[in-house]
């Protein structure tokens, strides 16, 4: 890194932009937000056409092109199709969580696409793909995906 | 196409982790100029431009304006295309696209970043879907080590089967004046290094560099008059998989598959790993090396570790991957998947010095995105039919 700077006075300009960004989540994760808010529910929209079954919902099966009008109830326990173990306290991480964080994608029970989330309660070398895992729910729910607090180990 | 396509000339810069010494605009120029001076050609000779990097990298969203400058743009059309990881590639196959239609006779592509301007893994945070992934966890390296964990339970490859593409890569480096990092490692070294999200370790991942690179392209009118040996694209292909993480066919990239079949269909190749001579692979991380490989056809699945361990992708090997060291070694994100474009047409041309494979009649370069997208250009150097 010394190399590269030799000879060279590095004149630098640091950014003062913010640009506070507000997402809406739309009617169809809304809809599942509030179920999962409200009743400690795991709701899920399902194709008429092929029959598959969205984790995240979505509005509109991406295969056929029809929307989905259908909901299903969808298990609070699934299969963890693949993890990883984050080592570095990077800043995408959320504050509140301390590395090592264990995220895992969850086909839950009833579904056809797999949820990412994080796995915890479990020493982070005794996680497997395959494993069978259960939600538990955050104690304070304001309609977002952590509403789930994370997933544990299914005994 | 109306048109057949070639590669009549390329230019990179010399990639770096820091770039204090010039602006975007300037280290654009350099790319820019080199590939005018590989191909005898002035500006005034280029009828179009398209530029590409990863806005969020720089922070500045508009650079088909902001760069006109550095790029030669002064009234000539000039379009912007930005994919994330595949930005490079699209832009490769835009400038096709573009020249095989027969509106435009000659197209200067340039891909670029400043990766050392911004936070890395901050900015590509924002290519994921802010309600649901970004909540959890996101990243470049999130989706990758989900593969490669895939990948090893379904097909019983280790971590050293990965290491050994970090190897190979970073020691191919070594030929390539161009490549950010050029430092021989062991396995060991790969093995020992720090664990960043398991089973991938730092020297198992790309850096971040600052660097671009431009790539001429002529249409049949002009590309042998330009270059006694173009570099003639027989065929692309991009796929795109999925919204959200959870959706993969995790352990298999399935855009590799189809880019592959639809490439190879094209040019009736049927045994790639025979008929290819040279794979430029946008290749983020050493795992890739091995599940891409069988997803392409090149071997089957489960198949590659022992492959590469063969060293049949190495120098001097069967069909060697990455001679320029790869994305492992330099990853100036917005160019990465054109630098594959132009290591392969200079590989075709004959014009790669210390890294040339020796008689290279098919070359294929790939480009990677956030979303396990494909992008793929098969480089010949006979005309085609
Ligand atoms: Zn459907």
């Amino acid at each position: 890194m010394s190399e590269i700077f030799k000879g060279i006075e590095p004149m630098v300009h640091n950014s003062k932009i913010s640009v506070p960004y507000s997402w809406w989540a739309g009617d169809t994760a809304s809809k599942f937000f509030i179920s999962l808010r409200d009743a400690r529910k795991i709701i899920a929209p399902r194709c008429g056409k092929c029959g598959k079954v969205f984790m995240p919902p979505r509005k509109v099966c991406p295969t056929c092109f029809t929307e989905n009008t259908d909901w299903v109830d969808v298990s609070d326990e699934g299969t963890v199709v693949s993890y990883s173990v984050s080592r570095r306290q990077l800043e995408a991480i959320p504050g509140d969580k301390k590395v090592p964080v264990i995220w895992g994608l969850i086909k839950l029970d009833g579904a056809d696409t797999a949820l990412l989330h994080y796995l915890d309660e479990v020493d982070p070398g005794s996680v497997t793909i395959g494993m069978r895992v259960k939600a538990v729910f955050a104690e304070s729910r304001t309609g977002g995906i952590r509403d789930i607090s994370h997933f544990k180990p299914v005994k | 196409m109306a048109k057949r396509v070639a590669i009549v000339g390329t230019g990179q810069t010399f990639h770096k982790s820091h770039r204090p010494d010039v602006n975007g605009q300037e280290l654009i120029n350099e790319a820019v100029q080199r590939a005018l001076a590989d191909a005898d050609l002035t500006m005034k000779d280029i009828d179009a431009i398209l530029i590409g990097n990863m806005d969020h990298f720089e922070g500045i969203n508009y650079v088909d304006c902001w760069s006109v400058d550095g790029c030669g743009g002064v009234m000539k059309p000039v379009i912007k295309i930005t994919t994330g990881g595949t930005t490079g590639a699209s832009l490769a196959i835009g400038g096709y696209h573009m020249v095989g239609s027969g509106m435009f006779e000659k197209v200067l592509i340039i891909g670029w970043e400043k990766n050392s301007e911004s936070d890395t893994t901050g900015a590509i945070t924002t290519a994921f879907d802010p309600i649901w992934d970004r909540q959890v966890f996101a990243g470049a390296i999130s989706g990758l080590a989900a593969e490669a964990q895939a990948y090893m339970a379904r097909f019983g490859a280790s971590d050293r089967d990965g290491a050994r593409v970090s190897v190979r890569d970073r020691k191919h480096a070594m030929n390539n004046p161009h490549a950010q990092l050029r430092k021989e490692v062991s396995l060991e070294d790969v093995l020992a290094s720090p664990m960043l999200a398991d089973p991938i370790h730092l020297l198992d991942v790309c850096p971040r560099s600052d660097g671009a690179c431009a790539v001429i392209m002529a249409s049949e009118d002009s590309a042998e008059k330009i270059c006694p040996v173009p570099d003639w694209i027989w065929g692309t292909s991009a796929h795109n998989t999925y919204s959200y993480l959870g959706d993969g066919d995790w352990g298999r990239l399935t855009s590799m598959e189809q880019c592959a079949k639809e490439v190879f269909k094209k040019a009736g190749i049927k045994e790639p790993r025979k008929e290819l001579d040279v794979i430029e692979m946008y290749q983020p991380y050493s795992f890739a090396g091995l599940i891409w490989i069988e997803d392409m056809g090149i071997v089957g699945h489960g198949e590659a570790p022992q492959f590469v361990w063969d060293g049949n992708t190495d120098m001097g090997g069967e069909l060697p991957v990455n001679p320029s060291g790869g994305v492992i070694a330099c990853n100036p994100i917005g160019a990465t998947g054109l630098i594959r474009c132009a290591e392969a047409a200079m590989q075709v041309m004959g014009k790669a010095e210390g890294r040339q494979v020796p008689d290279v009649k098919f070359a294929v370069s790939t480009g990677f995105g956030g979303c396990m997208w494909t992008n793929m250009l098969l480089h010949g150097k006979r005309k085609p039919n």
